[in-house]
């Protein structure tokens, strides 16, 4: 027997009357209809079902996707609605969420992802990160006048365009503190830098003077390794791996951007904040 | 709420015997439907891309795969490529769910569809009829209450897909969310997870398409079902 055998009677009765307090409700809207619109022919059916599937045209726009021509424009049309629905999500006071020291991935468990090489060949002694754009005191800068800004160490989440995820411990000074030592024009729009294996990058101004953006010279309280990009990397919590550039170079403040960065120039996001 | 009941003449051979049609999937309903498939498509396919770059859910160091997704059944040929196509259809996708949910509320047609507590006692005697050769139910809506179940089931599934998605794209502006799902790390774990629950609403979705024929097939393009099962007079 089924489990509704409580109220036998009552599915039953519902039955008999072959109306139930809905079918009731429907009932009375559809007779209004019907007398409004009695009775169609066979034809006059076809010809309005004809006309209700021609409203469906809409969904063969979809189709354009299937065009190869309109593919790749149509797609980055996409991709750059999403940076601007990104940047309109940015809040410069959100901060990332920060951890302790105990969830902390080990540093031999930290991965690497390069585009070219591990290790450019940096030579420390004559490293220095050049300055240019939009600032009062453009030059070169060497790193320990980048290390005698206030120093601020971070546990934040590392998330890679793949999927994969880790949590580093992250030591710099603020990239915000910085453009205030080169003076730089913080209305204008963009900063990019570039690096010694020639990978290249830009951010928006927004996220480059958000609290948790650093010049980063260590990780796990350390020395940045070549790997990790010594002498000089970003680190921003708020945005995905490949904007956080390593074994910088040269870093500018621009109001237009004329590069914009080596993995979007492969067709991926710009923007690209989490 | 089934929308209008028209009478065809002449649409069988006996007079007396006349066809009916209802007006059961009103023109918001089925277009949301179309785009909304359409985007639903893309997003599997390119997902199951943006999957074949780190096919793990444990850490990166050791890396151990979970399935290798062959590349012939997913969209976008490259991680660059799949995240244009699943950024772009996710705002199809959206949209189609937001204009969706606004309609079936301000129409009052969600009654067609949305399974309530009284649809409980008719799951049984359906599931009964289409797995244990159970006896038909008598059909009285344009949903059986299994359906109205299916169909809003797959909308909340349809909502947390997005919720985990947003907590994956933007796992900072939206921490709470990413904090609500045990993290990033387990968000993207959900992500996929809802992604397959989606996959067998579609599985059983489209076997039954199959099962009840074109009339029924048709419908969902014109609106109108010829000869009902049911009596909405």
């Amino acid at each position: 027997m089924d489990p509704q055998n409580g109220d036998a009677s009552k599915v039953d009765s519902k039955s008999a009357d072959g109306a139930s307090g809905d079918a009731k409700l429907v009932d009375a809207k559809l007779v209004d209809q019907k007398n409004a619109s009695p009775k169609v022919s066979e034809r006059r059916f076809r010809q309005m079902n004809r006309r209700e599937l021609l409203k469906l045209t809409p969904v063969i726009a979809l189709g354009a996707f299937a065009i190869p021509a309109l593919r790749e424009p149509l797609l980055k049309q996409g991709l750059r609605f999403s940076d601007w629905a990104s940047g309109k999500l940015f809040r410069s006071g959100q901060l990332a969420p920060t951890f302790a020291d105990s969830a902390v991935t080990p540093f031999e468990k930290f991965p690497l992802n390069d585009y070219d090489v591990d290790d450019p060949g940096v030579i420390f002694e004559n490293w220095t990160l050049s300055v240019s754009g939009e600032v009062q005191k453009p030059g070169e800068y060497s790193l320990s006048q980048i290390q005698a800004l206030p120093r601020i160490r971070q546990n934040t989440r590392h998330i890679c365009v793949e999927g994969w995820d880790v949590i580093g411990r992250f030591g710099g000074t603020r990239l915000s503190e910085f453009l205030k030592l080169i003076g730089a024009d913080t209305t204008a729009r963009f900063i990019t830098v570039s690096c010694a294996d020639d990978y290249y990058e830009s951010l928006d101004m927004a996220t480059a003077l958000h609290p948790q953006t650093l010049l980063c010279y260590e990780m796990y309280d350390q020395p940045l390794t070549r790997e990790h990009g010594a002498p000089l990397r970003l680190n921003i919590p708020t945005k995905i791996g490949y904007k956080q550039a390593k074994y910088l170079t040269e870093l500018k403040v621009a109001r237009v951007l004329d590069r914009v960065g080596y993995w979007e120039d492969q067709g991926y996001s710009w923007f690209y904040g989490l | 709420m089934s929308g209008a009941l028209i009478e065809i003449e002449g649409a069988k051979s006996d007079e007396s015997d006349e066809a009916r049609a209802v007006y059961e999937h009103p023109l918001p309903v089925r277009l949301c439907h179309w785009l909304n498939s359409v985007a639903l498509f893309v997003l599997i396919g390119s997902g199951l891309q943006i999957f074949r770059a780190f096919p793990s859910f444990g850490a990166k160091i050791p890396q151990k795969d979970l399935l290798h997704w062959p590349k012939s059944l997913a969209i976008g040929g490259w991680l660059g490529g799949a995240l244009q196509w699943h950024l772009t259809f996710m705002w199809i996708y959206i949209a189609t769910g937001l204009f969706y949910l606004g309609y079936q509320i301000f129409s009052g047609n969600y009654r067609q569809v949305l399974f309530l507590p009284r649809d409980i006692p008719g799951v049984w005697p359906m599931l009964k009829h289409y797995f244990f050769f159970g006896a038909k139910p008598a059909v009285k809506e344009a949903y059986n209450p299994l359906q109205k179940h299916a169909y809003t089931t797959v909308f909340a599934l349809g909502v947390l897909s997005v919720l985990t998605g947003l907590a994956i794209w933007k796992p900072v502006q939206f921490s709470w969310l990413a904090w609500l799902m045990g993290g990033f790390h387990w968000a993207r774990v959900w992500h996929f997870a809802i992604m397959w629950a989606i996959l067998l609403f579609v599985f059983g979705h489209l076997v039954m398409v199959i099962l009840h024929g074109w009339n029924n097939f048709a419908s969902m393009l014109t609106g109108w079902k010829k000869d009902p099962e049911y009596d909405p007079r």
